[in-house]
């Protein structure tokens, strides 16, 4: 198992080639003045696919938050194609972006638009494609997710499968060289929730694309990804490939891995003592 | 001795009770002047960003001006109908209420010259302003709010494209355009008002009471109320804007901006108004 401080120091520079597509250093991110990661450092190679496993308020969403340059960090850098996002210009971070496709977990359609114009709405604002060729691209991106026929619904007319789906094909529609996914079967039930899986997987072998999929699912995790990466507390506790993962004796992931709950850590209350104490309080006799 | 230690610590006391009366109000008003300016200053900024990403993607200049056009049908056509009632009722107490006055002094011919006066410098703009407020200025916060609260912000940024060159410029753009509009169709729903009483409660004829009209108006009567009117648009547009990208986590907070759109809409649109008044009357002379 390789850790998160691995090969820090190697990939500090611009790589345009050889090197990992995402390169994340040294990472920390506060929400005021809590800090959310404390120093996340990992990399992502081409056409890899990585699952970001973790717990609620592990950190991982503000990680891919971060990785696709939604939240500032308060140290550390995010690299990808070796752009630094936080020294990036305005015109740079959207160069990056365009280059990148985000299937957030409620969907995140706009809800004026119809599921065709959701996908749509990148291919017309950044290429210069003719309508009658969008609209064929965007046929062939929500075939691909096996909402054509929905590709005239409303979002708010939409599943929530429905919904991750169209996210999805809206993601694709640049041809993204990375494809980010957050909490793709949360929410669902188990048979929409493999279907996205096997969605993801198809993506995998047909296109050539760098996968980062955020989840707190094990199955969904073991199933997709190359490599596995669990976050526990804004750290990275655990790095190596799904197989190396399952044989892991750290605690914390044998504990995440076999749904064990954490002890209870709530103290006995002595309600008798805590009335007393209130009953006898200075305040109370000040009036005597 | 000991009687004048005593007299000190209670002038000390004395002195220290006057300092908080003086510096305690004096504080509180500094820090609402301050948060004013802020609040003035984030408007100016969102302004400022909405207006360059006018030049910034000339490429998508048909797409900015389809989405502007969808906006100007949702804000000012839309707007139309109760802006017709409004001010045509308006136009009917304005006469009424100056007739009551006039024949007094046996003036009931000013009838016409008073309604339209006050309809076209005043009147006219602001109830469309207000009108607007309520129908648009709050649905532009609650449309940013909501689409804040669901994450389709983050969408359009992840997607390279800028919430506000997206959402703010189109309706920036069309409100500019369509509160003049608005403000002249008010003008004249006012006038059409005020001639109802003309016609039956004194001796006008529908063509006279044009005619009184026109004659007691001056082109800059015109002109200052629509200088107002495309000041309010900026600031009902900023305002509603503003409080929709400000919009914090969860569904309560969508209503919270939306009042606020509202609440700070209508006071800015009469502050702006007493400025422009002003500024008028003083470089006027009227």
């Amino acid at each position: 198992m390789s850790s998160q401080t691995a090969g820090a120091s190697e990939h500090d520079t611009k790589q345009d080639t050889g090197g990992p597509i995402i390169s994340v250093r040294d990472l920390r991110v506060k929400y005021g003045d809590r800090e959310i990661l404390h120093g996340v450092s990992l990399d992502i190679q081409p056409r890899e696919t990585i699952a970001i496993l973790g717990g609620s308020g592990s950190g991982k969403s503000t990680l891919l938050r971060t990785m696709v340059g939604l939240e500032k960090p308060a140290s550390g850098t995010v690299s990808i194609h070796g752009t630094n996002l936080s020294r990036a210009s305005a015109s740079e971070l959207d160069q990056v972006r365009k280059k990148i496709g985000l299937s957030f977990q409620g969907g995140a359609l706009i809800g004026s638009m119809t599921v065709a114009e959701n996908v749509a709405l990148p291919l017309r604002e950044h290429t210069n494609l003719a309508g009658s060729t969008i609209d064929v691209m965007v046929r062939i991106k929500l075939q691909q997710v096996g909402l054509i026929k929905f590709q005239h619904f409303m979002p708010s007319q939409l599943s929530g499968g429905m919904k991750k789906r169209a996210a999805l094909a809206r993601a694709m529609a640049m041809d993204p060289e990375i494809l980010f996914f957050d909490e793709p079967s949360a929410g669902l039930d188990p048979i929409i929730a493999a279907g996205i899986d096997n969605l993801i997987l198809n993506l995998k072998k047909a296109l050539a694309v760098t996968i980062v999929v955020v989840t707190h699912e094990l199955a969904s995790a073991f199933l997709v990804a190359d490599r596995i990466i669990v976050l526990d507390g804004g750290h990275i506790v655990a790095d190596a490939p799904a197989e190396e993962l399952k044989r892991s004796t750290h605690p914390r992931i044998q504990q995440f891995l076999n749904r064990v709950a954490d002890s209870d850590t709530a103290e006995d209350v002595d309600y008798l003592s805590l009335f007393m104490e209130q009953l006898l309080k200075p305040s109370h006799m000040e009036g005597r | 001795m000991r009687a004048m230690l005593w007299h000190r610590v209670s002038d000390r006391g004395r002195m220290a009770g006057i300092y908080d009366r003086i510096v305690g109000p004096l504080s509180t008003i500094g820090g609402l002047v301050e948060r004013g300016l802020a609040y003035i200053g984030s408007l100016a900024e969102l302004v400022g960003q909405a207006v360059a990403q006018v030049f910034v993607s000339p490429l998508k200049r048909s797409l900015n001006f389809q989405r502007a056009c969808h906006q100007a049908m949702v804000v000012g056509v839309g707007a139309l109908p109760v802006i017709s009632f409004i001010t045509f009722f308006i136009g009917v107490i304005m006469a009424l209420q100056g007739a009551y006055e006039l024949r007094r002094f046996g003036a009931l011919h000013l009838v016409a010259d008073t309604v339209a006066i006050s309809i076209t410098r005043e009147l006219g703009p602001l109830v469309a302003a207000i009108v607007v407020i309520g129908r648009s200025g709050s649905a532009f916060a609650a449309e940013i709010g909501t689409m804040k609260v669901t994450e389709e912000l983050d969408a359009l940024s992840t997607m390279a494209l800028h919430p506000v060159g997206f959402l703010v410029t189109p309706k920036l753009v069309a409100m500019l355009v369509m509160m003049p509009c608005l403000t002249i169709w008010a003008d004249l729903m006012g006038v059409l008002g005020g001639s109802v009483f003309g016609v039956n409660g004194a001796d006008y004829t529908f063509a006279s009471y044009l005619a009184a009209t026109l004659d007691a108006l001056y082109m800059r009567d015109i002109v200052t109320g629509l200088v107002k009117s495309f000041v309010f648009g900026l600031v009902i547009t900023a305002v509603g804007c503003r409080e929709g990208f400000a919009t914090g986590a969860g569904s309560d907070e969508v209503g919270r901006s939306t009042t606020a759109a509202v609440v700070n809409s209508i006071f800015l649109v009469v502050f702006v108004d007493l400025v422009f008044t002003a500024i008028f009357y003083v470089t006027s002379g009227v």
